[in-house]
Protein backbone atom coordinates (compact mmCIF):
# COMPACT_ATOMS: atom_id res chain seq x y z
CA UNK A 1 0.00 0.00 0.00
CA UNK A 2 2.74 2.26 1.11
CA UNK A 3 4.86 1.47 -2.28
CA UNK A 4 1.81 1.99 -4.36
CA UNK A 5 1.40 5.04 -3.22
CA UNK A 6 4.98 6.30 -3.36
CA UNK A 7 4.54 5.28 -7.44
CA UNK A 8 1.66 7.04 -7.71
CA UNK A 9 3.33 10.11 -5.95
CA UNK A 10 5.94 9.90 -8.18
CA UNK A 11 3.79 9.51 -11.75
CA UNK A 12 2.64 12.92 -10.50
CA UNK A 13 5.72 14.33 -10.80
CA UNK A 14 5.94 13.74 -14.88
CA UNK A 15 4.28 15.54 -17.33
CA UNK A 16 3.09 13.51 -20.40
CA UNK A 17 2.29 15.74 -23.71
CA UNK A 18 -0.25 13.51 -25.97
CA UNK A 19 -0.66 14.45 -29.74
CA UNK A 20 -3.64 13.51 -31.27
CA UNK A 21 -5.80 14.71 -34.08
CA UNK A 22 -8.91 13.08 -32.94
CA UNK A 23 -10.62 14.77 -30.37
CA UNK A 24 -12.09 11.42 -28.94
CA UNK A 25 -8.91 9.74 -28.53
CA UNK A 26 -7.18 12.55 -26.96
CA UNK A 27 -10.40 12.24 -24.30
CA UNK A 28 -9.14 9.26 -24.00
CA UNK A 29 -5.56 9.33 -23.76
CA UNK A 30 -5.79 12.10 -21.43
CA UNK A 31 -8.30 10.13 -18.89
CA UNK A 32 -6.08 6.96 -19.32
CA UNK A 33 -3.02 9.07 -18.32
CA UNK A 34 -4.47 11.16 -15.00
CA UNK A 35 -5.79 7.75 -13.73
CA UNK A 36 -2.43 6.74 -14.32
CA UNK A 37 -1.43 10.07 -12.04
CA UNK A 38 0.39 11.68 -14.90
CA UNK A 39 0.05 15.15 -15.79
CA UNK A 40 -1.32 15.74 -18.93
CA UNK A 41 -0.85 18.64 -21.62
CA UNK A 42 -2.72 17.46 -25.33
CA UNK A 43 -2.57 19.08 -28.60
CA UNK A 44 -3.97 18.43 -32.13
CA UNK A 45 -0.51 18.43 -34.12
CA UNK A 46 2.90 17.63 -34.24
CA UNK A 47 3.44 21.45 -34.80
CA UNK A 48 1.73 22.47 -32.04
CA UNK A 49 3.70 19.45 -29.83
CA UNK A 50 6.55 20.90 -30.94
CA UNK A 51 5.92 24.61 -30.24
CA UNK A 52 5.15 23.36 -26.82
CA UNK A 53 8.32 22.00 -26.57
CA UNK A 54 9.93 25.18 -27.56
CA UNK A 55 10.99 23.97 -30.87
CA UNK A 56 10.21 25.85 -33.88
CA UNK A 57 9.44 23.52 -36.75
CA UNK A 58 12.86 24.64 -38.83
CA UNK A 59 14.83 24.59 -35.66
CA UNK A 60 18.15 22.07 -35.82
CA UNK A 61 19.02 23.23 -32.67
CA UNK A 62 21.35 25.84 -34.00
CA UNK A 63 20.77 29.58 -32.75
CA UNK A 64 17.76 31.43 -34.40
CA UNK A 65 16.31 34.85 -34.37
CA UNK A 66 15.86 36.18 -30.97
CA UNK A 67 11.90 34.49 -30.34
CA UNK A 68 9.62 34.19 -26.92
CA UNK A 69 11.50 31.21 -25.68
CA UNK A 70 15.23 30.23 -26.22
CA UNK A 71 15.12 27.59 -28.32
CA UNK A 72 17.39 25.31 -26.38
CA UNK A 73 15.09 24.96 -23.50
CA UNK A 74 11.97 23.73 -23.34
CA UNK A 75 9.19 25.84 -22.00
CA UNK A 76 7.63 23.33 -19.93
CA UNK A 77 9.16 20.35 -18.76
CA UNK A 78 7.95 17.53 -20.41
CA UNK A 79 8.83 13.74 -19.27
CA UNK A 80 6.84 11.98 -22.61
CA UNK A 81 5.43 12.40 -25.45
CA UNK A 82 2.90 10.12 -26.62
CA UNK A 83 1.74 10.42 -30.05
CA UNK A 84 -0.81 8.96 -32.49
CA UNK A 85 1.31 8.31 -35.78
CA UNK A 86 -1.94 8.56 -39.03
CA UNK A 87 -1.68 12.73 -38.11
CA UNK A 88 -2.48 15.21 -41.38
CA UNK A 89 0.55 17.62 -42.17
CA UNK A 90 3.36 16.53 -39.83
CA UNK A 91 2.68 12.59 -38.89
CA UNK A 92 3.66 10.62 -35.72
CA UNK A 93 6.68 9.55 -37.33
CA UNK A 94 7.42 13.07 -38.20
CA UNK A 95 7.31 14.67 -34.93
CA UNK A 96 9.48 11.93 -33.28
CA UNK A 97 12.18 12.25 -35.85
CA UNK A 98 11.97 16.05 -34.99
CA UNK A 99 12.42 15.28 -31.39
CA UNK A 100 15.07 12.56 -31.59
CA UNK A 101 16.85 15.08 -34.38
CA UNK A 102 17.33 17.94 -31.54
CA UNK A 103 19.65 18.53 -29.19
CA UNK A 104 17.31 20.13 -26.65
CA UNK A 105 14.36 17.34 -27.09
CA UNK A 106 16.14 13.84 -27.84
CA UNK A 107 16.08 12.87 -24.31
CA UNK A 108 12.43 12.63 -23.99
CA UNK A 109 10.93 9.36 -24.18
CA UNK A 110 8.02 8.83 -27.12
CA UNK A 111 5.26 6.51 -27.59
CA UNK A 112 3.74 6.08 -30.79
CA UNK A 113 0.52 4.81 -31.21
CA UNK A 114 -2.00 3.44 -33.90
CA UNK A 115 -4.98 2.08 -35.48
CA UNK A 116 -2.91 0.01 -37.61
CA UNK A 117 -1.05 -2.98 -37.10
CA UNK A 118 1.91 -2.57 -39.26
CA UNK A 119 4.82 -4.28 -38.91
CA UNK A 120 6.89 -2.19 -40.97
CA UNK A 121 5.70 1.10 -39.42
CA UNK A 122 6.19 -0.56 -36.01
CA UNK A 123 10.30 -0.72 -36.76
CA UNK A 124 10.70 2.32 -38.91
CA UNK A 125 9.04 3.93 -35.18
CA UNK A 126 11.06 1.99 -33.15
CA UNK A 127 14.29 2.20 -35.03
CA UNK A 128 13.87 6.12 -35.33
CA UNK A 129 13.84 5.90 -30.79
CA UNK A 130 10.21 5.19 -30.41
CA UNK A 131 10.14 3.89 -26.96
CA UNK A 132 7.19 2.10 -27.27
CA UNK A 133 4.47 1.45 -29.94
CA UNK A 134 0.72 0.65 -28.68
CA UNK A 135 -1.84 -0.74 -30.87
CA UNK A 136 -5.46 1.81 -30.40
CA UNK A 137 -7.43 1.83 -28.76
CA UNK A 138 -5.03 2.18 -25.63
CA UNK A 139 -6.16 0.54 -22.54
CA UNK A 140 -4.88 1.06 -18.65
CA UNK A 141 -2.27 -1.97 -18.88
CA UNK A 142 -0.49 -0.22 -22.28
CA UNK A 143 0.35 2.61 -19.92
CA UNK A 144 1.96 0.25 -17.13
CA UNK A 145 4.39 -0.44 -19.59
CA UNK A 146 5.63 3.38 -19.57
CA UNK A 147 6.81 3.55 -16.34
CA UNK A 148 10.10 1.93 -16.71
CA UNK A 149 10.96 4.59 -19.90
CA UNK A 150 9.79 7.60 -18.01
CA UNK A 151 11.87 6.39 -14.62
CA UNK A 152 14.77 5.48 -16.39
CA UNK A 153 15.17 8.60 -18.36
CA UNK A 154 14.71 10.88 -15.62
CA UNK A 155 17.47 9.27 -14.11
CA UNK A 156 19.71 9.06 -16.68
CA UNK A 157 19.15 12.72 -17.44
CA UNK A 158 20.59 13.52 -13.56
CA UNK A 159 23.52 11.28 -14.62
CA UNK A 160 24.67 13.09 -18.06
CA UNK A 161 24.48 16.25 -16.43
CA UNK A 162 27.26 14.88 -14.38
CA UNK A 163 29.59 13.61 -17.26
CA UNK A 164 32.08 15.53 -19.48
CA UNK A 165 31.86 14.09 -22.84
CA UNK A 166 34.79 11.51 -24.10
CA UNK A 167 35.41 11.13 -27.50
CA UNK A 168 36.51 7.59 -27.44
CA UNK A 169 34.33 4.54 -27.57
CA UNK A 170 36.02 2.60 -24.57
CA UNK A 171 35.17 5.76 -22.52
CA UNK A 172 31.62 5.32 -23.90
CA UNK A 173 31.89 1.95 -22.98
CA UNK A 174 33.12 2.42 -19.33
CA UNK A 175 30.32 4.96 -18.65
CA UNK A 176 27.32 2.62 -19.42
CA UNK A 177 28.85 0.01 -17.18
CA UNK A 178 28.85 2.39 -14.33
CA UNK A 179 24.71 3.34 -15.00
CA UNK A 180 24.27 -0.42 -15.46
CA UNK A 181 23.49 -0.87 -11.69
CA UNK A 182 21.19 1.54 -11.77
CA UNK A 183 19.03 0.04 -14.48
CA UNK A 184 17.04 -3.50 -13.97
CA UNK A 185 19.36 -5.98 -14.43
CA UNK A 186 19.73 -6.30 -18.29
CA UNK A 187 22.48 -7.50 -20.05
CA UNK A 188 23.59 -4.44 -22.82
CA UNK A 189 23.55 -6.69 -25.86
CA UNK A 190 24.61 -3.79 -28.49
CA UNK A 191 27.51 -5.07 -30.36
CA UNK A 192 30.30 -2.37 -30.64
CA UNK A 193 30.34 -1.94 -34.56
CA UNK A 194 26.85 -0.19 -34.25
CA UNK A 195 28.17 2.49 -31.65
CA UNK A 196 31.31 3.18 -33.78
CA UNK A 197 28.54 3.94 -36.28
CA UNK A 198 27.38 7.01 -34.53
CA UNK A 199 29.39 9.76 -34.35
CA UNK A 200 27.90 11.78 -31.65
CA UNK A 201 27.83 12.86 -28.53
CA UNK A 202 27.85 10.42 -25.40
CA UNK A 203 24.42 11.91 -24.36
CA UNK A 204 22.97 10.35 -27.84
CA UNK A 205 24.80 7.00 -27.14
CA UNK A 206 23.46 6.23 -24.19
CA UNK A 207 20.28 6.87 -25.06
CA UNK A 208 20.45 5.06 -28.69
CA UNK A 209 21.93 2.17 -27.09
CA UNK A 210 19.25 2.46 -24.07
CA UNK A 211 16.87 2.61 -26.68
CA UNK A 212 17.97 -0.35 -28.72
CA UNK A 213 17.99 -2.71 -25.61
CA UNK A 214 14.59 -1.17 -24.32
CA UNK A 215 13.32 -2.10 -27.89
CA UNK A 216 14.47 -5.50 -27.74
CA UNK A 217 13.17 -5.58 -24.09
CA UNK A 218 9.72 -4.68 -24.71
CA UNK A 219 9.51 -7.02 -27.76
CA UNK A 220 10.80 -9.84 -25.46
CA UNK A 221 8.37 -9.05 -23.04
CA UNK A 222 5.08 -8.78 -25.52
CA UNK A 223 6.22 -12.60 -26.74
CA UNK A 224 6.28 -13.72 -22.75
CA UNK A 225 3.62 -15.42 -21.22
CA UNK A 226 2.94 -12.97 -19.14
CA UNK A 227 1.70 -10.42 -21.08
CA UNK A 228 -1.76 -9.97 -22.06
CA UNK A 229 -3.34 -11.59 -24.90
CA UNK A 230 -3.30 -8.01 -26.60
CA UNK A 231 0.49 -7.14 -26.70
CA UNK A 232 0.85 -11.00 -28.21
CA UNK A 233 -0.65 -10.85 -31.84
CA UNK A 234 0.65 -6.74 -31.46
CA UNK A 235 3.74 -7.84 -32.41
CA UNK A 236 3.82 -11.55 -34.01
CA UNK A 237 4.00 -9.74 -36.96
CA UNK A 238 7.50 -7.95 -35.81
CA UNK A 239 8.77 -11.30 -34.80
CA UNK A 240 9.15 -12.91 -38.37
CA UNK A 241 10.26 -9.74 -39.48
CA UNK A 242 13.00 -9.79 -36.85
CA UNK B 1 -40.85 5.56 -12.69
CA UNK B 2 -39.28 3.36 -10.36
CA UNK B 3 -35.23 4.20 -9.61
CA UNK B 4 -34.85 0.36 -9.94
CA UNK B 5 -36.78 -0.26 -12.82
CA UNK B 6 -34.67 2.25 -14.54
CA UNK B 7 -31.51 0.93 -14.17
CA UNK B 8 -32.59 -3.02 -15.22
CA UNK B 9 -33.78 -1.71 -18.43
CA UNK B 10 -30.54 0.38 -18.78
CA UNK B 11 -28.37 -2.63 -17.87
CA UNK B 12 -30.98 -4.86 -19.78
CA UNK B 13 -29.87 -2.55 -23.02
CA UNK B 14 -26.53 -2.43 -21.86
CA UNK B 15 -26.07 -6.78 -22.34
CA UNK B 16 -27.77 -6.99 -25.30
CA UNK B 17 -26.02 -4.26 -27.06
CA UNK B 18 -22.64 -6.58 -25.38
CA UNK B 19 -24.52 -9.44 -26.34
CA UNK B 20 -25.53 -9.00 -30.12
CA UNK B 21 -21.48 -7.26 -30.84
CA UNK B 22 -22.88 -3.68 -31.47
CA UNK B 23 -20.87 -2.76 -28.45
CA UNK B 24 -17.19 -4.60 -27.04
CA UNK B 25 -14.54 -4.73 -24.65
CA UNK B 26 -13.72 -1.28 -25.35
CA UNK B 27 -16.73 0.10 -24.05
CA UNK B 28 -16.18 -1.83 -21.07
CA UNK B 29 -12.49 -0.17 -20.21
CA UNK B 30 -14.31 3.42 -20.67
CA UNK B 31 -17.32 2.33 -18.02
CA UNK B 32 -13.62 1.21 -15.94
CA UNK B 33 -11.92 4.76 -16.40
CA UNK B 34 -15.61 6.38 -15.10
CA UNK B 35 -15.29 7.45 -11.17
CA UNK B 36 -16.64 9.32 -9.16
CA UNK B 37 -14.29 12.48 -9.96
CA UNK B 38 -15.30 11.72 -13.57
CA UNK B 39 -19.13 10.54 -13.11
CA UNK B 40 -20.01 11.31 -17.13
CA UNK B 41 -17.08 10.01 -18.54
CA UNK B 42 -18.55 7.50 -20.98
CA UNK B 43 -21.36 9.45 -21.64
CA UNK B 44 -19.48 12.50 -22.72
CA UNK B 45 -16.97 10.24 -24.95
CA UNK B 46 -20.06 8.87 -26.68
CA UNK B 47 -21.46 12.08 -27.32
CA UNK B 48 -17.90 13.28 -28.79
CA UNK B 49 -18.71 9.88 -30.95
CA UNK B 50 -22.00 11.76 -32.47
CA UNK B 51 -20.59 14.94 -32.93
CA UNK B 52 -17.33 13.65 -35.18
CA UNK B 53 -19.46 10.72 -36.69
CA UNK B 54 -21.70 13.33 -38.15
CA UNK B 55 -19.15 15.49 -39.47
CA UNK B 56 -17.47 12.43 -41.20
CA UNK B 57 -20.39 10.94 -42.72
CA UNK B 58 -21.57 14.09 -44.20
CA UNK B 59 -18.08 14.78 -45.34
CA UNK B 60 -18.70 10.92 -47.15
CA UNK B 61 -21.66 11.65 -48.04
CA UNK B 62 -20.13 15.05 -49.93
CA UNK B 63 -17.52 13.28 -51.08
CA UNK B 64 -19.50 10.45 -52.54
CA UNK B 65 -21.87 12.80 -54.49
CA UNK B 66 -18.60 14.78 -55.98
CA UNK B 67 -17.32 13.66 -59.79
CA UNK B 68 -15.05 12.65 -59.97
CA UNK B 69 -14.74 10.43 -56.83
CA UNK B 70 -11.82 11.15 -54.41
CA UNK B 71 -11.07 7.77 -53.13
CA UNK B 72 -8.15 8.99 -51.39
CA UNK B 73 -10.42 11.52 -49.55
CA UNK B 74 -12.72 8.56 -48.78
CA UNK B 75 -10.39 6.46 -47.31
CA UNK B 76 -9.19 8.92 -45.65
CA UNK B 77 -12.67 10.11 -44.21
CA UNK B 78 -13.57 6.37 -43.66
CA UNK B 79 -10.38 5.43 -41.50
CA UNK B 80 -11.26 8.25 -39.21
CA UNK B 81 -14.99 7.38 -38.87
CA UNK B 82 -13.20 3.56 -37.86
CA UNK B 83 -10.76 5.12 -35.73
CA UNK B 84 -13.87 6.69 -33.39
CA UNK B 85 -16.04 3.57 -33.78
CA UNK B 86 -12.42 1.56 -31.99
CA UNK B 87 -12.02 4.12 -29.56
CA UNK B 88 -15.51 3.71 -27.77
CA UNK B 89 -16.24 0.57 -28.77
CA UNK B 90 -18.44 0.14 -31.44
CA UNK B 91 -17.83 -3.35 -32.73
CA UNK B 92 -20.08 -3.85 -35.47
CA UNK B 93 -20.49 -0.14 -36.92
CA UNK B 94 -16.23 -0.50 -37.01
CA UNK B 95 -16.93 -4.43 -38.85
CA UNK B 96 -18.97 -2.66 -41.81
CA UNK B 97 -16.04 0.21 -42.30
CA UNK B 98 -13.26 -2.92 -43.50
CA UNK B 99 -16.16 -3.41 -46.43
CA UNK B 100 -15.82 0.20 -47.13
CA UNK B 101 -12.29 0.27 -47.25
CA UNK B 102 -11.68 -2.52 -49.44
CA UNK B 103 -14.29 -1.44 -52.06
CA UNK B 104 -12.25 2.00 -51.98
CA UNK B 105 -9.42 0.28 -52.71
CA UNK B 106 -10.39 -1.38 -56.54
CA UNK B 107 -11.66 2.27 -56.78
CA UNK B 108 -15.40 0.81 -56.80
CA UNK B 109 -17.65 3.24 -56.46
CA UNK B 110 -21.15 1.42 -56.36
CA UNK B 111 -19.70 -1.37 -53.82
CA UNK B 112 -18.54 1.99 -51.55
CA UNK B 113 -22.16 3.58 -52.36
CA UNK B 114 -23.76 0.70 -50.63
CA UNK B 115 -22.05 -0.47 -48.09
CA UNK B 116 -21.94 3.70 -46.99
CA UNK B 117 -25.67 3.43 -46.33
CA UNK B 118 -25.24 0.02 -44.74
CA UNK B 119 -22.84 1.70 -42.26
CA UNK B 120 -25.38 4.48 -41.52
CA UNK B 121 -27.96 1.97 -40.76
CA UNK B 122 -25.79 0.29 -38.62
CA UNK B 123 -24.72 3.88 -36.94
CA UNK B 124 -28.46 4.54 -36.30
CA UNK B 125 -29.31 1.80 -34.60
CA UNK B 126 -26.22 2.16 -32.46
CA UNK B 127 -26.76 5.32 -31.19
CA UNK B 128 -30.59 5.51 -30.94
CA UNK B 129 -29.84 2.50 -28.54
CA UNK B 130 -27.18 4.58 -26.84
CA UNK B 131 -29.38 7.42 -26.35
CA UNK B 132 -32.06 5.42 -25.04
CA UNK B 133 -29.35 3.88 -22.38
CA UNK B 134 -28.03 7.19 -21.05
CA UNK B 135 -31.57 8.58 -20.73
CA UNK B 136 -32.54 5.71 -18.70
CA UNK B 137 -29.67 6.16 -16.61
CA UNK B 138 -29.93 9.74 -16.23
CA UNK B 139 -34.01 9.25 -15.42
CA UNK B 140 -32.74 6.55 -12.39
CA UNK B 141 -30.25 9.03 -11.08
CA UNK B 142 -32.75 11.93 -10.74
CA UNK B 143 -34.76 9.51 -8.94
CA UNK B 144 -33.69 9.61 -4.92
Amino acid sequence: MGMAAAAATESQQFHVLAVDDSLIDRKLIERLLRTSSYQVTTVDSGTKALEFLGLRENDDGTPNTPSISPNNHQEVEVNMVITDYCMPGMTGYDLLKKIKESSSLRNIPVVIMSSENVPSRISRCLEEGAEEFFLKPVRLSDLNRLKPHIMKRSKLKDQDQKQVIPEKIDTLLEVQKQHQPQEEAQPQVQPNLEQQQQQQSLQQNNNNNNNSSNKRKSMEQSLSPETTDRTRPRYSGIATVV
Amino acid sequence: MDKVRLQREAAFIRSSLLDQGYLDEQFIQLEELQDNDNPNFVEEVVTLFYTDSARLIYNIDQALLSNPTDFTKLDDYMHQFKGSCSSIGAKKVKNECNGFGEYCEVQNYDGCFRTFQQIKQEYITLKKKLETYFQLLKEAAQIK
